[in-house]
């Protein structure tokens, strides 16, 4: 006779340690095993795309910063994008320049924060302080440009903010020659470390078939086997002039698409951003910024979907304009709120110590799960 | 058997590379800046609290259109010709007496997009970010200049020169009916209210 | 020591009794409360940073403010908790953790009680550690504290079998349990010391010297198992789901768990330096023989003693904030699988080395 055991409901409930931010979730445990998954979101739900409706154009911008607010660089890049390619207009080539060297800053910082905080969760304290200390310089060189630390309101529409400070190309030149030194120790004392593999390695496999299912995009997809990349498969602003490489997940210390593979993607790519940034500075032209911003934003009524590559997947704007200063429906594909869907899956199987480490690769911030 | 040796010699070399990286970093001076005795310079862009030089506002209600999250409140009211209030700093002559600038500090998201309408560069962003308080009340600063007093003689006053303007009119329209031309549409018989239609 | 209270009180058992308690008094607990200021010191360096430094002169009085914290702290019980046995445990984990040091020779004069079978002593008495650590995750009414007090009850015995094999391999080599008598056959130098061969001459000595080296690794890891640090930390862990055997103590009973842990630190790196490393031994000889000053010898031995037990919980701190924590079935499979065979093919080695 087999005995009759009952699964328990355990809460990981929205205040704790490592679900990243207000992310509650309801675990059903059989003895040691997780049974299943639900994540309970909302917590951090502030009404952003009603807010959007309710302003002009480029008073959006600030909001946008908001979504993700470890990758705001990128948030507004996204929507200047998606109302340029609305109003019909074309920025100079500083300005696409500009963008891209910030925004790939910017992806380096929010990859610092998602492995730091990667280490925090599975025991290792130590290079999540080496990685903050290496976001101060980026963020110093943000403040720098624009006055602002984390939420900068800088890509408006049609332009930018302010132009480059004097100063910021040779710093950014001596930053990204320390910080190639600094990955390396960063790998010897996280990435490759033995325990640290035995953690993440072939836990949470994602095969490849059911993150396309899901809608998965970003380094998640990329460490599943695919190379797909928004940079590179439908190019916006100057990507295409940029020679970098898509990193992919091989399996190498386990199976294709694990914790680790989403890891270490996210490791690389910091690495393809130091080249992008170098060629990008190279390359930078001279110009005006602020000469293609318009004096009053009235789009032609007309709808437009842009996607850019998010530090954490496809970012997307869907805007909907009715010929008025403010934008009549104003939609945001989060990609961090697609890519926790596929979390229940991730974590059948698995142990309860394994849902942090699955739930730490899949890198989410709240708020663009909840915007 | 060979990966179990594998593992050994893995997990031993991974953790003593790990050791020799840390040790290295207690000799590394720390990054620590020690805040109250020492404060970080902060650059010359950066936007904290906001300032406003009320002598050189002229009313014009940009900035509070421009923000964001509602955070500026401004009431006008308009001066008597007669009166003198001054120029700005550029040069421009002000007509409108700013009887009420407020701007709710704990509401405001340092966009700093009310800076760069303003035409006279009288709202600033400064450097300042120690600016807590105890109580939430405090949070709301008033620029304004004027005390009750003068702003409540300000408003009589407008009112007394709407009443003489439209009396003017009407006995305008009423003599010289055989003029024959339509009397035009009446000019300025508003009552004085949040003036957004004056731009300077 | 115990000679000179005897003729002091003229009690015999007055005298045992204040001889082995007397350097938990005066040794043991100043040295955990310096131990919880010199690990966060220890690993804000590390981290590129500064550690307390505002309360007394760079931060030395901080862990005076966090006693005076912890005493006025309420003292909590949740309501069906078992109360006789909450109480308990936290004095069952103290005592297990200091009742290690009465067979510690500190120095060549003072042992707190010089029994033969030192080493076994120590290994069983802190065993009592489970008991307590088991009685605080059942009496917490709490599904996890006893999770976790059984996932730590299993931790520490499963890594007592490692530990007591590296011991037999030494008692092959040494033949004595007693650590006092193991301390004084490492004479003077260091190359008598146990990790390098052991005292004598010849060949065997040399041959041992590896085999010493991997049972000093395998104490070394299956001590720090045994007193719960990182990587072996899933009973406290802070970032993982269960919050361990201690979640529902505060104030009092919370700080005596945690000075407890530090002594047990400190009692599993004197254990490994005693056996290893010469114990209170000097590598280069004694001053005071030297200088013929004769009551030198006992302070200089203290001294070494003291170094030796410090430069181990140094290395415990060091692994603590590098290492990632490992899971509870890796845990279980690193010292079955790997700890336990290695050091049974090490006792056999030994073995057959020390016949020749």
């Amino acid at each position: 006779m087999a005995l009759k055991t009952e699964e328990m409901v355990l809460n990981m409930g929205p205040q704790h340690p490592s679900t990243h931010g207000v992310l509650r979730l309801e675990v059903e445990l059989d003895g040691e095993l997780v049974v299943n998954v639900k994540p309970h979101i909302g917590y951090l739900h502030r009404c952003f795309e009603k807010h959007a409706e309710a302003m002009n154009y480029n008073q959006v911008v600030p909001y946008t910063d908001r979504l993700d607010y470890l990758a705001s660089m990128y948030n507004s890049f996204g929507y200047a994008v998606a109302v340029e390619r609305l109003l019909g207009i074309q920025v100079p080539e500083r300005v696409d320049y500009i963008r891209v060297i910030m925004g790939e800053l910017q992806r380096i910082a929010s990859h610092l924060v998602a492995v730091g905080t990667y280490g925090v969760d599975i025991g290792a304290f130590t290079p999540f302080l080496y990685g903050f200390r290496d976001r101060e310089k980026i963020l110093t060189l943000f403040e720098m440009t624009c006055g602002a630390r984390l939420l900068y309101n800088y890509n408006w529409v049609g332009g930018l903010s302010h132009d480059l400070h004097p100063d910021f190309v040779p710093m950014t030149r001596e930053f990204l020659k320390y910080f190639k030194g600094s990955l390396v120790e960063f790998n010897n004392l996280l990435s490759f470390n033995k325990i640290f593999i035995e953690r993440t390695a072939n836990v949470g496999v994602l095969p490849l078939d059911t993150a396309v299912n899901y809608g998965i995009t970003g380094p998640n997809l990329r460490a599943s086997g695919m190379k797909w990349d928004l940079r590179k498969n439908d190019p916006y602003s100057v990507y295409d002039r940029f020679d970098f490489e898509i990193p992919v997940g091989r399996g190498e210390k386990g199976t294709t698409g694990d914790c680790w593979d989403r890891y270490y993607v996210r490791i690389r790519e910091m690495e393809e951003s130091v080249k992008i940034i170098e060629q990008a500075l190279d390359q930078l032209p001279d110009g005006d910024i602020q000469s293609a911003i318009p004096k009053r934003i009235k789009p032609p009524v007309g709808s437009v979907y842009a996607r850019v590559e998010n530090p954490k997947g496809e970012l997307g704007y869907f805007i909907v304009s009715d010929g008025s200063a403010n934008p009549f429906r104003l939609k945001v594909r989060g990609p961090s709120f697609v890519n926790l869907a596929v979390l229940g899956e991730l974590c059948k199987g698995h142990l309860v110590a394994d849902i942090i480490a699955i739930l730490g690769s899949i890198d989410i911030v709240l708020g663009e799960v909840d915007r | 058997m060979k990966q179990y040796l594998k593992n050994t010699w893995e997990a031993i070399s991974t953790v003593l590379v790990g050791m020799i990286i840390t040790l290295k970093h207690l000799f590394v001076p720390s990054v620590t800046i020690q805040y109250p005795e020492v404060k970080v310079q902060l650059p010359d862009r950066a936007r904290n609290r906001l300032y406003v030089n009320i002598d050189d506002c002229i009313g014009c209600d940009q900035c509070a259109r421009a923000c964001p999250v509602s955070c500026i409140s401004i009431e006008t009211v308009k001066g008597m010709p007669t009166e003198d209030l001054g120029k700005t700093s550029n040069g421009k002559k002000k007509a409108l007496w700013v009887t009420k600038f407020d701007i709710d500090i704990a509401k405001c998201c340092f966009c700093s997009l009310c800076t760069y309408p303003c035409p006279t560069e009288c709202i600033k962003m400064t450097d300042v970010y120690e600016f807590s308080e105890y109580e939430r009340s405090n949070l709301l600063y008033q620029f304004s200049t004027l005390t009750e007093d003068e702003v409540s003689q300000k408003k009589e006053n407008f009112a007394k020169m709407e009443a003489e303007k439209a009396a003017q009119k009407a006995a305008a329209a009423a003599a010289p009916k055989a003029a024959a031309k339509p009397a035009p549409a009446p000019a300025a018989a508003e009552a004085p209210k949040t003036d957004t239609e004056n731009k300077q | 020591m115990y000679n000179l209270l005897n003729n002091l009180i003229g009690n015999e058992y007055v005298a045992a009794v204040i001889a082995a308690a007397l350097p938990l008094f005066v040794f043991i607990l100043p040295f955990a409360l310096a131990a919880v200021l010199l690990e966060r010191k220890v690993s804000a360096f590390m981290q590129d940073r500064l550690g307390p430094n505002r309360t007394g002169y760079r931060g030395l009085l901080q862990t005076v403010a966090d006693i005076l914290k912890l005493i006025q702290k309420e003292d909590i019980t949740a309501t069906d908790a078992d109360k006789k046995l909450f109480n308990l445990a936290p004095v069952l984990v103290f005592a297990g953790s200091y009742a290690a040091f009465a067979a510690i020779p500190f120095s060549g004069a003072y042992i707190g009680s010089n029994i033969d079978l030192g080493m076994f002593f120590i290994l069983a008495i802190s065993s009592i550690v489970v008991a307590g650590i088991l009685m605080g995750g059942w009496a917490s009414n709490n599904k996890y504290s006893l999770l976790g007090a059984m996932r730590s009850a299993a931790q520490i015995i499963s890594y007592e079998i490692p530990t007591a094999l590296v011991v037999l391999s030494l008692v092959l080599v040494t033949g004595t349990l007693s650590l006092s008598k193991i301390s004084e056959q490492q004479t003077a130098y260091f190359w008598n010391w146990n990790i390098l061969g052991g005292a004598g001459l010849g060949f065997s000595k040399l041959l041992l010297i590896p085999f010493m080296i991997v049972g000093f690794v395998i104490i070394y890891i299956s001590t720090l198992a045994e007193v719960n640090r990182t990587p072996f930390d899933i009973p406290e862990a802070e970032s993982e789901l269960v919050a361990g055997f201690h979640t529902e103590y505060s104030g009092m009973k919370f700080a005596m768990f945690f000075l407890a842990e530090y002594a047990n630190m400190f009692a599993v790196s004197a254990i490994v330096a005693t056996l290893f490393f010469g114990g209170y031994q000097s590598p280069f000889g004694y001053l005071g023989n030297t200088l013929h000053i004769s009551w030198l010898v006992p302070l200089e031995q203290f001294f070494w003693f003291t170094v030796k037990g410090m430069f181990f919980v140094l290395v415990q701190m060091w692994l603590r904030w590098t290492l990632p924590r490992l899971r509870v079935d890796q845990l279980m499979t690193v010292c079955w699988k790997y700890l336990i065979p290695y050091a049974f093919v090490n006792l056999i080695i030994v073995g057959l080395i020390t016949l020749l």
